[in-house]
């Protein structure tokens, strides 16, 4: 192979360009309007190609709607962070969940999802699972195009911090069909924010049910035992099977109350590339996340009682949420299971609400003075 | 797979049509929680699997 060195090539011809094996270089442009070429590469200006490539909500941890920190975890459930969900089975640990402002430096974030411990565990029980999850509507993961021949990569991509070193599984799982792939990646250093990558293959076998029904989870597991390593990992997909779910995984962090696990940046993305975070504005992740979850405590709905047992209230909700909520109603004190009177404010019971849907609320019903106004708060919950 | 506690469950009637409109529970310590009587809803699906298996029932309405 023989090198040209030069220091500037001029058309010949002019206005006719530079010709180099068939790509056209004219007037500082690449190829021509008449002949368009093609540029394929995996980043533009090291910034992302165009919208919406990232099908996780609220990846950043921007939004907390349930609150910012809660202590004293023992049951999983929904803490902090929107959309995310904690599992834990058969550990005594207890944990401190936090929305925090620790995240990585020059990366854009301004939150993280952090889990400590404050009780430890230090026994492994056979059947304990310690998870980090998010939970996917079918109908948002068709893209996927999961169960054709034509399945989708995936990667999955995040920021990770935590005190203990070593080997964590992931796995993505299919709830309709019943199917499993897992991978691992290793923190190397502790306390210090490293940037993860893992690709997933396409899976031809299992469609995806196109609802707003539960399909994919991703689960970041953060302690397993015997049950769920005792078989082999599941690196390509495969029919479920606990045994094979976190296989490797070398930490428990239930082990120490001077454990902890933080992750910003959480992006899943079809394809082999892990492009850069796709960072969206708080509003726009509010809007998705109230598809899951609302509450207007102390900010209230209201309405009229037309008779003694029930108050017209009509309270629409910000979006349409994934299904019918689960409501929980609060007076204007924060009382559990009550509204307040405007007349005095005081609490009055509100034993059930009637005619909801996915859009509001519609009536409440107790005990209530014919014509009287009252006002109450909810929390609404749509959660997968 | 979810795994609630749910220690109280109780169906609610709608006082003029008399039929069954939802449900009040507690579930993993929280009260009053209005439960829709829908299957895509979460806590409604578990409550209709605890049943199933025979673990749980649903208390009449008063």
């Amino acid at each position: 192979m023989s090198t040209l060195t030069v220091g500037t090539i001029s058309e010949k011809v002019t206005d006719a360009g530079v010709s180099v094996d068939g790509v056209t270089l004219k007037d500082g442009e690449l190829g021509t309007s008449a002949s368009p070429v093609a540029i394929n590469s995996s980043s533009l200006n090291g910034g992302q190609f165009g919208g919406r490539r990232n099908i996780v909500i609220n990846g950043a941890m921007q939004v907390a709607q349930r609150g910012t920190s809660v202590t004293s975890i023992s049951t999983e459930g929904y803490k902090t962070v929107d959309r995310f969900k904690w599992t834990m089975d058969n550990t005594s640990a207890v944990f401190t969940h936090s929305q925090s402002t620790d995240v990585p430096t020059g990366e854009g974030f301004g939150n993280s999802f952090k889990v400590d411990v404050t009780t430890a565990d230090t026994s492994l029980a056979s059947g304990n699972q310690t998870r980090f999850e998010y939970r996917f509507e079918g109908q948002d993961v068709q893209q996927l195009a999961k169960g054709t021949s034509n399945a989708k990569k995936v990667t999955l991509s995040f920021w990770v911090k935590a005190y203990q070193t070593g080997t964590y599984v992931v796995n993505i799982h299919d709830t309709d069909n019943s199917r499993l792939i897992a991978k691992t990646y290793t923190v190397n250093s502790s306390a210090t924010w490293e940037y993860k990558t893992i690709t997933f293959d396409g899976d031809t076998t299992g469609t995806l049910n196109n609802d707003n029904n539960l399909s994919l989870v991703l689960h970041w597991y953060l302690g397993a035992g015997s049950d769920y390593t005792s078989g082999t990992l599941a690196t390509s997909w495969e029919s479920f099977t606990n045994a094979n779910r976190a296989v490797g995984q070398t930490v428990d962090i239930a082990t120490s109350t001077s454990n902890y696990w933080q992750i910003t940046g959480i992006q899943m993305e079809v394809g082999e590339q892990a492009t850069p975070f796709e960072h969206r504005s708080f509003g726009e992740e509010l809007g998705l996340c109230q598809r899951y979850y609302f509450e207007n405590v102390g900010k209230n709905f209201g309405g009229i009682a037309p008779e003694t047992n029930r108050v017209l209230v009509d309270g629409l909700f910000p979006q349409r949420m994934r299904t019918s909520p689960t409501l929980t109603a609060f007076s204007n004190d924060g009382t559990t299971g009550k509204c307040s009177r405007s007349l005095d404010n005081s609490n009055i019971t509100v034993t059930s609400f009637n005619g909801q849907s996915a859009d509001g609320i519609h009536q409440i019903l107790g005990t209530f003075v014919q014509n009287a106004g009252y006002y109450l708060g909810v929390k609404a919950d749509a959660e997968l | 797979m979810q795994n609630y506690s749910i220690t109280f469950c109780k169906y609610v009637k709608d006082p003029i049509t008399e039929t069954n409109i939802s449900i009040l529970a507690t579930i993993d310590g929280v009260e009053n929680l209005c439960v829709p009587l829908d299957p895509a809803n979460r806590h409604y699906e578990e409550i209709l699997k605890q049943v199933a298996e025979g673990t749980l029932t649903i208390e009449e309405a008063d």
